[in-house]
């Protein structure tokens, strides 16, 4: 029997990092392992070729759950005793749903696009579904996702209705944000989605403020019940850029309530992490600024789950910040634009083959959580929520040329607020200057 | 790299008394600030201040003097050197940290002072100012509002050399979304900073080192805790009827000290004090030109590209007819600011420049001033 260990570096004198599951990393020859002097300066072609032995980690385990994961079952290792299962039914089909809804939308996306219905910009999460339904499912509806310009799936799984991002996506005046924001900037306040940024790490500091936001209402304003957690989803080519460090320092200093969650793809568009970054592991940067910081296989949903349980719960104790490092792997390119031609076949082929879905699939069914029939289902149903999201979007509204000077200030003409508390532009004696609509 | 912390007993250029019918209690533009941040810090506790060094250390130039004992480090938060990561000089100021921090908490309904120590340092921020900070509530479609406040000092101090010395209205006022305001005497400074905490926009305050210790008389109703400017209006200083002179920040002081030499000279010169960069009261200047029928613009900024230029083109734009001369145009030498003091001084705008212009518009011939 095999175990899933997951185990958190505590930021005590020496902190230590442990990886999740070395198994997973193992398991994999392909897999650079940072020892030393690199000789990675050069093409990932060298890279692939350096097989080496797995680090042997001399820290012990000092946690291990009982019940065994995705992964292990995928690898033939059946288990036997299903009083320990890490999911309920219920919660299977949860999670179930909503990695079909992100495969399947994002799927819908790259048809729309190559229809000309979508234009711009696209970037797609289909592999990456995981690390998005392992964390945001156990949010409440108060707690803040910030996602940068991959943020379909973050918007879905957060609670967006995909009619409302198909539209956003198509530019209808249905849209999340009226049209006027686009697949990199979606924003939701009912669902606390907060962004979709475009810039690299622009999402960590405002995320870092939504979590401090939190803390300052809870110790400030005395508002008991303000103990919401936020989540800053983010890439590992955002790992080299000074805002992560900023923020990490910062979210430690002040023990925010917010995880930092990279989902390391291994690829910032063309370049390869290995080739990018003095050291890989990202997770060790955690412990660095004095944060918990935790490796995990991103292609397994209930590993993943588990790990963010404990991450989400430390934060809304108010014992600060976490770093989370999921493993994961997109199988489209950056974006539809991107001809993905750096990537090597055979890696593209291994990581399908621990796809998050079949895997999560293959758990279900083997443990009789579920069977073939109630999942097919699902994904029927799946596909009419999505048939009707195109419907909608193509049957909305562009927006009325009239919006395109709105919403420029939430100050209705941009004068600004009187000592009254009322706007100026509704006073009457105030003569219009500029910003006329 | 060194930054100089200017020491709080600069002589004034010159002196700012003028005949003013109310009372004349004086209070300087650091008062001035301090007393505005006080009262709206007390007013709405969701107000919060965040900087390098505005809460031990007092602020570096001491505008938050006197507000950590009283609102506690929790609503005046000294932060590390975090603005944007560049380099690794332990001077070096890192901002994009605490202004994203603050955009985000403004997001949710809180409402950060953030201060620069100066705005060049607001340039490793500057994508959180405008990505984050202006455009969200567009890209939100209105659901995201930020009130958020960016305050500091802009423009040139006495000496800093060129990475201290810029002047940052034009930039941020070409971005839609922001509210830039740039006030000049206490008045200004009291009335705009509480109108700018109160705003739900996201307002870059560009205020002036140099002006800080400068004491400008003040009334009654400027020391009312509920006294707000409006924002978008700019104010006539000084009536005229020969010549408009626009002017916001310390070039207004100079504005009227060129206007009292022109009075001289039988030139009546009407002094515009801006206040507002974006939005930009074209109607006031619009309607002085009508009045007068020539402009100066005065800035202390480059010229290419800056206020001047905007207010040369809505003139244009509006008020062709009216003109009997071409626009003038004073601003900063097009060079990064030099060190030496007499080179300083030629590389920003002097009383001189501005008589000079003013005559030019009102054709006495007097020679241009030699380009560099």
């Amino acid at each position: 029997m095999s175990f899933s260990a997951t185990n958190f570096a505590q930021p005590r004198p020496v902190p230590v990092g442990i990886r999740s599951n070395e198994k997973s990393l193992s398991s994999d020859p392909f897999r650079f392992r940072f020892r030393g002097s690199p000789s990675f300066l050069g093409s990932p072609h060298s890279l692939r070729f350096n097989p080496t032995p797995p680090l042997k980690l001399a820290i012990p385990h000092s946690r291990r759950s009982p019940a065994a994961a995705v992964t292990d079952v995928s690898n033939g290792k059946m288990v036997k005793s299903s009083a320990n299962m890490l999911i309920t039914k219920e919660e299977g089909l949860e999670l179930y749903e909503d990695m079909i809804l992100g495969r399947f939308f994002e799927d819908m996306c790259a048809q729309m696009y190559y229809r000309g219905k979508m234009f711009g910009f696209v970037h797609l999460y289909n592999g990456q579904e995981a690390v998005s339904t392992g964390f945001i499912k156990l949010l409440k509806k108060e707690d803040t996702v910030v996602s940068t310009y991959r943020d379909h799936v973050h918007a879905l799984s957060k609670g967006v209705p995909a009619r409302a991002v198909m539209s956003e996506l198509f530019g209808k005046a249905t849209g999340c944000c009226r049209g006027q924001g686009g697949s990199m900037h979606m924003f939701s306040k009912e669902h606390n989605l907060i962004g979709g940024f475009a810039f690299i790490g622009e999402g960590i500091p405002v995320a870092t403020g939504a979590a401090f936001s939190s803390k300052y209402r809870r110790e400030v304003l005395k508002e008991a019940s303000a103990d919401h957690v936020t989540l800053a989803f983010f890439g590992d080519g955002t790992c080299n850029n000074g805002q992560f460090y900023e923020c990490l320092n910062m979210a430690a200093l002040w023990k925010l309530p917010i995880i930092f969650v990279v989902e390391n793809n291994l690829w910032a568009i063309g370049m390869s992490h290995l080739r990018a970054t003095s050291d890989p592991e990202i997770w060790k940067k955690g412990p660095a600024f004095g944060m918990a910081g935790v490796h995990v296989d991103g292609m397994d949903v209930l590993k993943v789950r588990e790990v963010a349980k404990e991450a989400i719960e430390r934060a809304r104790r108010g014992d600060g910040p976490t770093l989370v490092e999921c493993e994961t792997y997109r199988f489209r390119g950056h974006s539809l634009a991107d001809p993905d031609e750096l990537r090597d076949p055979a890696e593209k082929a291994r990581y399908a083959a621990r796809d998050p879905i079949s895997a999560l699939k293959k758990y279900m069914i083997e443990n009789k959580l579920a069977n073939e029939q109630e999942l097919k289902s699902i994904e029927k149903k799946i596909d009419e929520v999505l048939d009707d999201a195109v419907e909608y979007s193509d049957e909305s509204p562009l927006p009325p040329r009239s919006q395109l000077l709105e919403n420029v200030f939430a100050d209705p003409k941009g004068f600004g607020i009187g000592p009254d508390g009322k706007y100026r532009c509704e006073d009457p004696k105030f003569t219009q200057g500029t910003a006329h609509v | 790299m060194l930054r100089a912390i200017r020491h709080k007993n600069i002589l004034p250029a010159f002196s700012a008394f003028r005949a003013f019918s109310s009372s004349a209690k004086e209070m300087t533009v650091r008062e001035a600030l301090n007393s505005a941040l006080d009262e709206e810090m007390s007013a709405d506790p969701k107000v919060f201040l965040m900087g390098e060094e505005v809460g031990e250390y007092q602020g570096a130039y001491k505008i938050t003097k006197g507000l950590l004992d009283k609102y506690g480090p929790e609503r005046v938060l000294d932060t590390p050197i975090t603005e944007e990561m560049a380099l690794i000089c332990l001077l070096n100021i890192l901002q994009a940290g605490f202004t994203g921090i603050g955009v985000g908490a403004a997001y949710y309904g809180l409402r950060p002072v953030v201060e620069f120590m100066t705005f060049n340092f607001s340039m490793q921020a500057i994508d959180h100012i405008i990505n984050s900070a202006a455009k969200s509530n567009y890209m939100s479609a209105g659901q995201i509002s930020v009130p958020i406040v960016f305050r500091g000092p802009n423009g040139a101090a006495a000496g800093v050399g060129a990475q201290h010395s810029q002047c940052y209205a034009a930039w941020y006022a070409s971005c839609p979304g922001l509210k830039v305001l740039s006030p000049y005497s206490s008045e200004d400074a009291r009335g705009l900073l509480k109108a700018a905490i109160r705003d739900p926009d996201p307002v870059v305050f560009l205020e002036n080192e140099l002006l800080y210790g400068e004491s400008f008389p003040v009334s009654a109703e400027v020391l009312d805790s509920s006294f707000c400017l409006p924002i978008g209006k700019a104010k006539i200083e000084r009536e005229g009827k020969d010549v408009t002179i626009t002017a916001f920040s310390k070039m207004v002081g100079y504005a009227l000290k060129a206007a009292e030499i022109l009075a001289k000279e039988g030139i009546s010169a009407e002094v515009i004090n801006l206040r507002s960069i974006r939005p930009l009261d074209r109607s006031t200047i619009n309607a002085s030109v009508r009045k007068t029928n020539r402009l100066v613009t005065v800035e202390e900024g480059f010229p290419q590209h800056g206020v001047g230029a905007e207010i040369c083109t809505s003139v244009i734009e509006e008020s062709f007819g009216y003109l009997d001369a071409p626009v003038e145009r004073i601003a900063g030498a097009d060079v990064p600011m030099p060190y030496a003091a007499n080179l300083e001084r030629m590389a920003v705008p002097q009383v001189e420049d501005i008589v000079r212009a003013a005559k030019r518009a009102c054709y006495r011939s007097v020679p241009l001033a030699a380009t560099a």
